[in-house]
């Protein structure tokens, strides 16, 4: 059976692309726009893992599902994505390990995301 | 609320300090503008060298210094505290009280002059205008900080809102320059059309982003003229006449009596022109848009309705902040930037005037929006006469 694969994101051309990328990767893939709608898919569904986007209705709803899913759901792993680096003054592909630990995502990527880097997080976060 | 400043008084005379020290101590200064009460508590230093010390330990609110000192002199003590930058506010006392030493002391920053000897009602005066002086500045500080707050935050929104356009632009490019979809280029199309879309969306941002800065920076100088709201009404729709029709909009103008005000014609046009183009753009197919122009005594009523994709009520709390966008599949397509509506916000506060909106999800909106007519204070000569318009976008051309 496919992976499931939980995207959170309020940009809908970033959940097609992650959409195409992800079936061409063989996993299967169920989208949800907001926090508070992800908090409601995952109390009936338990996907493999989940990427979240960070700013979407508020400045830090990504931060705030992460922090969520960590607590209530300890094992799936979160990949947390964003466009903005610098100005919110995380600088993701280059997050200390303590900014790792408080945010507690289990890998972070900078939109757009790129296909292979994409395929080898999944890989290493769900095995093959 | 109660502040409690800390006042050091620094004199070689024991008697002088505890002097002072007796008339603060007992000392309470209201002040009902600033909804506040203050009181003092004292600490004394014999030389200028130990009330640095004191200064840079216990950060005093304010100092009361003698000119006159065994070794540093106060003037001394006050170029250091210059020099280090201290935020304090300081009182230069002297018994040899001559125009020069008050000059070079407020040069280096005194802030006033008490000349000895002395009454207690002289002190209190002074540490009653001293005290409001700290409290006002304090005050201001917390103001531009706070404006600083906002406008990072408002800057790091932006810099997201640039951002994701061009993240999807370049994944939608990726995608394509990889071939993850194989060699049949029409399999790519969509995401060619999305990117165009996108490239639009952030055109529209600069552009509204102009606006805003334009009406915000105060740079510009707001020129007041008498204004006919109809016929800028026109105007706006007109600007919108494409728009509609590629979507078979009709659009429908109705003026009523007296619609004059005293107003900049670019403001009006921006909040007509959003009012108007967003009518059309979260609209459907077929439908209609109603601009009616009204008044009142003392203001201007514009009314825009459609009959498009209507917001929730949770939606339509937030609609006039910075950068919210209603995201959901019917408005995929439309271009947005998010500052449409908070810049007509921001413009109608201006006016005095007020904003609200009614909608009714997948019915459509009403937005009310009402301009004083004279925020100005500038006489309304208008002379004009009552005139009824319509005006249907379907039948042109």
């Amino acid at each position: 059976m496919d992976k499931k694969i939980l995207i959170v994101d309020d940009d809908t051309d970033f959940i097609e692309q992650l959409e195409i990328m992800l079936k061409q990767a063989n996993y299967s893939i169920d989208k949800t726009y907001s926090r508070a709608e992800a908090e409601e898919y995952l109390q009936k569904n338990k996907p493999d893992l989940a990427i979240v986007d960070l700013m979407m209705e508020n400045t830090d709803s990504g931060f705030a599902l992460c922090y969520h899913i960590k607590k209530k759901y300890n094992n799936l792993p979160v990949i947390m994505v964003t466009a903005v680096t610098n100005e919110t003054g995380f600088q993701f592909d280059a997050a200390t390990k303590e900014e790792q630990t408080w945010i507690r995502a289990d890998a972070f990527l900078a939109k757009p995301i790129r296909f292979e880097q994409l395929k080898r997080e999944l890989t290493r976060l769900l095995g093959n | 609320m109660a502040e409690l400043f800390k006042v050091l008084v620094v004199d070689d005379e024991p008697g002088m300090r505890s002097g002072i020290a007796r008339v603060l101590k007992e000392c309470v200064v209201s002040l009902p503008e600033m909804k506040t009460e203050v009181r003092f508590t004292v600490v004394e230093a014999d030389s200028a060298e130990q009330g640095l010390d004191i200064i840079e330990l216990q950060k005093p609110d304010m100092i009361l210094l003698d000119h006159k000192l065994p070794g540093m002199t106060g003037l001394e003590l006050l170029i250091k505290i210059a020099e280090k930058k201290i935020d304090i506010l300081s009182i230069m006392m002297t018994a040899y009280a001559s125009l020069e030493t008050a000059v070079e002391a407020t040069r280096n920053g005194a802030y006033d002059f008490l000349a000895k000897p002395f009454s207690p009602a002289e002190l209190k005066n002074l540490i009653r205008k001293a005290s409001a002086r700290i409290l006002y500045k304090r005050q201001a500080r917390s103001l531009a900080e706070e404006k600083k707050k906002v406008r990072f935050e408002f800057i790091s929104v932006l810099a997201h809102e640039l951002k994701s356009p061009l993240a999807a632009i370049q994944g939608y490019l990726n995608i394509v320059h990889e071939r993850i979809l194989g060699n049949d280029l029409e399999v790519y199309d969509s995401m060619i059309d999305r990117s165009l879309i996108r490239l639009e969306g952030m055109k529209k941002l600069i552009f509204d982003l102009l606006d805003m800065t334009r009406i915000e920076s105060e740079q510009r100088k707001r020129e007041f003229t008498n204004i006919n709201v109809c016929e800028h009404a026109k105007k706006a729709i007109e600007i919108s006449a494409l728009a509609a029709k590629e979507h078979n909009i009709s659009i429908e103008l109705q003026c009523g009596d007296n619609v004059m005000m005293n107003g900049d014609v670019l403001e009006i046009d921006i909040i007509l022109n959003n009012l108007i183009s967003n009518a059309i753009k979260y609209n459907k197919e077929n439908g209609k848009v109603d601009v009616n122009i009204g008044s009142n005594n003392n203001f201007i009523i514009i009314k825009v309705s459609d009959t498009g994709i209507g917001m929730k009520e949770e939606e339509t709390k937030k609609l006039f902040k910075d950068f919210v966008r209603i995201k959901n599949e019917q408005t995929r397509n439309i271009i947005g930037s998010g500052l449409g509506l908070s810049t007509v916000n921001k413009l109608v506060q201006m006016y005095d005037g007020k904003i609200s909106v009614q909608s009714e999800f997948t019915k459509g909106s009403t937005f009310i929006v009402e301009l004083m007519k004279n925020s100005q204070n500038i006489k309304d000569e208008s002379g004009t006469q009552p005139n009824n318009i319509l005006v249907k976008t379907d039948e042109t051309n």
